[in-house]
């Protein structure tokens, strides 16, 4: 019982860790874009089909068609910026809607590409760590951890002490604000969705193997994205990659204890309860200056 | 608002279409036949929706409700032996009384929040379809509901004769619900739309009347469903996930949602190009790419029915609390 215990620890962290980058992708974009992107599970599929095609396909070194995707979905993300959310800059109900256009295009396209059926990748490695009384934590999984640990860490100082990372931030607070102090909206938007898309693509990418990539894997990604956003509080990264633990926990926990339906009825109703009585997330900050 | 001119030529534009419509069967092949049912019973679902977006709450659990409708109306034939006729009312119903149950969590919010908070409340919804075999067949669904019976020689097996069922069906319910808009009801709806402080200083209960819209649009949704139910029958969780309702979303926003008829052009419009024109030329797989380019570009290019979205949504971001576009529009709006 310890054992399956821990093990399921070791699973969430896991979990916690690849949500927390879809999650905080989706929140920067919001933040700083005000709009709601749709196709950001999408954009996590297109991740995972880089390295189905250059890794599986062309024999590529996982490391490197994992970079691909990064740099590949993060160029999607700029595509989608200059050509959907400029033009509908004061219009984040169009913007939304858009994005929705955009997901049927990018599904579509995986579907052609590759057909509907699941795509099998050979794990890199088959290396894993064991831990005691047979707690085990393969490699590739650790990966993940490591890169969402990374990448996050680089992402937060990155908008703590550098001169863009606070640009990024005053446009999140005030945008007309930030642009009378001379702030470029575009460079912004184009910086928020390309690390934004970018994030949503490692995760595909590092993840592909562990989880066989479909066209259409990105539906419940974007749930559970939304979830750990509203759960977090719209808008702030902290909240939500405390969401994404706390989320990736209880769902593991009930899915490894119960039932998967019943794990997603229970975060459902956990995103219900906050919307009823805390609209601004559990983590989210009383007022927003 | 509406006005005399603007109702002359809804009237036409309805009786032109009625007089299309009961024509249609005889020049179309079985199979379009088919496709026809299922247009008339998603016309329904789409003026329906529209009764829910005069509030100016944007839900994503319409195909939910629906799917409520459906599911009910199979169950109560198929494990009580209630007659169909009568099951089609009591599935609207049961989707209209599970739309006020939904309304008190569901109406603590707005705008933003209410369309993520549908989303959630009608996955519980799907997720309980799956999850509990009996009665709802989990994920397969349920299957082998009686169909309509017949009356006499005319028997509704027949795609055709349950075109005209639907077409009889759906022309009263699209009547009652532009009658409803029409009429007081649908003008405080309007009121709470475009000035729900000013309608709620004047005396009208807004939370009523949102629950009241929400109510009688989940009732014709779910006379949609059972309509559906009852043809197809078959109905599983999958059939009203999200997918779904984007489309629904796609008909009403390519279509404008400013006025009655706008929804009803787009579903007509984008099924008969997607179901008759993109199927001839056999672009099966590639058809969802082609819808998702004809949203962008109507977003883009055509923000006729949109336009008046941008105001409303403002507000929408207006009455949530931790958003940062709250000051802008603020002082946009004091300016």
């Amino acid at each position: 019982m310890t054992e399956l215990i821990l093990q399921t620890i070791v699973n969430a962290v896991y979990a916690a860790s690849y949500m927390s980058l879809i999650a905080v992708g989706l929140v920067l974009i919001f933040g700083v874009m005000g709009v709601i992107n749709f196709a950001h599970g999408e954009l996590y599929m297109a991740g995972a089909y880089t390295v189905v095609a250059l890794y599986s396909l062309f024999d590529w070194p996982f490391f490197v068609s994992v970079a691909a995707g990064l740099v590949f979905v993060g160029v999607l993300g700029l595509v989608m910026e200059y050509a959907l959310f400029r033009p509908l800059r004061d219009n984040p109900l169009g913007g939304l809607i858009a994005s929705i256009g955009f997901l049927l295009i990018l599904q579509t396209t995986a579907v052609l590409g590759f057909g509907v059926r699941m795509a099998f990748i050979k794990p890199p490695t088959q290396a894993k760590i064991e831990m005691f009384d047979g707690v085990v934590l393969t490699h590739q999984r650790l990966f993940v951890i490591v890169a969402a640990v990374v990448l996050l860490t680089v992402l937060y100082f990155f908008l703590r002490k550098t001169r863009f990372g606070w640009a990024m931030r005053a446009c999140a607070q005030d945008k007309e604000a930030a642009a009378l102090q001379g702030i470029s909206l575009n460079q912004v938007s184009r910086i928020a969705m390309f690390i934004g898309a970018a994030l949503a693509g490692v995760a595909g990418a590092l993840t592909a193997p562990l989880v066989s990539p479909t066209p259409y894997m990105g539906h419940s990604v974007i749930v559970t994205a939304f979830i750990i956003i509203i759960v977090g509080g719209i808008g702030q990264l902290e909240g939500a990659v405390a969401a994404a633990i706390l989320y990736a926990f209880v769902h593991t926990f009930v899915t490894t204890f119960y039932d998967g339906v019943v794990a997603d009825i229970v975060g459902l109703v956990l995103m219900l309860l906050v919307l009823v009585i805390k609209p601004t997330g559990l983590f989210g900050a009383k007022d927003r200056a | 608002m509406p006005n005399a001119r603007t109702s002359i030529w809804t009237w036409a534009f309805g009786l032109a279409l009625l007089a299309g419509l009961l024509v249609l069967p005889q020049v179309l092949s079985f199979s379009q036949r088919e496709i026809a049912v299922l247009l008339v019973i998603n016309v329904l679902l789409v003026v329906s929706y529209r009764l829910m977006t005069l509030t100016g709450e944007w839900s994503l659990g319409h195909v939910v409700l629906m799917g409520v409708g459906a599911y009910a109306s199979a169950l109560f034939s198929k494990r009580l032996g209630v007659p169909v006729p009568v099951s089609m009312l009591l599935g609207a119903v049961t989707a209209g009384v599970a739309a006020a149950a939904l309304s008190f969590p569901l109406f603590r919010m707005k705008g933003f929040y209410f369309l993520i908070g549908s989303f959630a409340a009608g996955e519980v919804i799907r997720l309980i379809w799956k999850y509990f075999t009996f009665p709802f067949g989990g994920p397969k669904g349920l299957k082998l509901i009686p169909g309509f019976p017949d009356i006499g020689p005319i028997s509704f097996f027949e795609p055709e004769i349950y075109y005209y069922l639907c077409l009889v069906v759906v022309a009263i319910s699209v009547f009652i619900l532009y009658r409803i808009e029409r009429s007081r009801i649908g003008l405080t709806f309007h009121a709470i739309h475009w000035q729900d402080k000013l309608a709620e200083s004047v005396g009208v209960d807004t939370f009523r009347y949102r629950m009241l819209a929400f109510v009688l649009a989940s009732f014709f949704a779910g006379l949609a469903g059972s309509l559906y139910a009852h043809y197809i029958g078959t109905v599983n969780p999958t059939r009203f996930d999200v997918e779904e309702m984007v489309y629904v979303l796609i008909w009403a926003i390519v279509g404008g949602t400013a006025t009655f008829y706008g929804p009803i052009v787009g579903v007509v419009v984008l099924t008969i190009i997607n179901d008759v024109i993109l199927r001839s030329l056999g672009l099966d797989e590639a058809r969802p790419m082609f819808y998702g380019a004809i949203l962008i570009a109507s977003v883009l290019f055509l923000p006729d029915g949109l336009e008046s979205l941008v105001p409303k949504f403002k507000r929408m971001f207006g009455s949530a609390k931790s958003t940062p576009d709250r000051e802008v529009a603020e002082a946009r709006e004091a300016s």
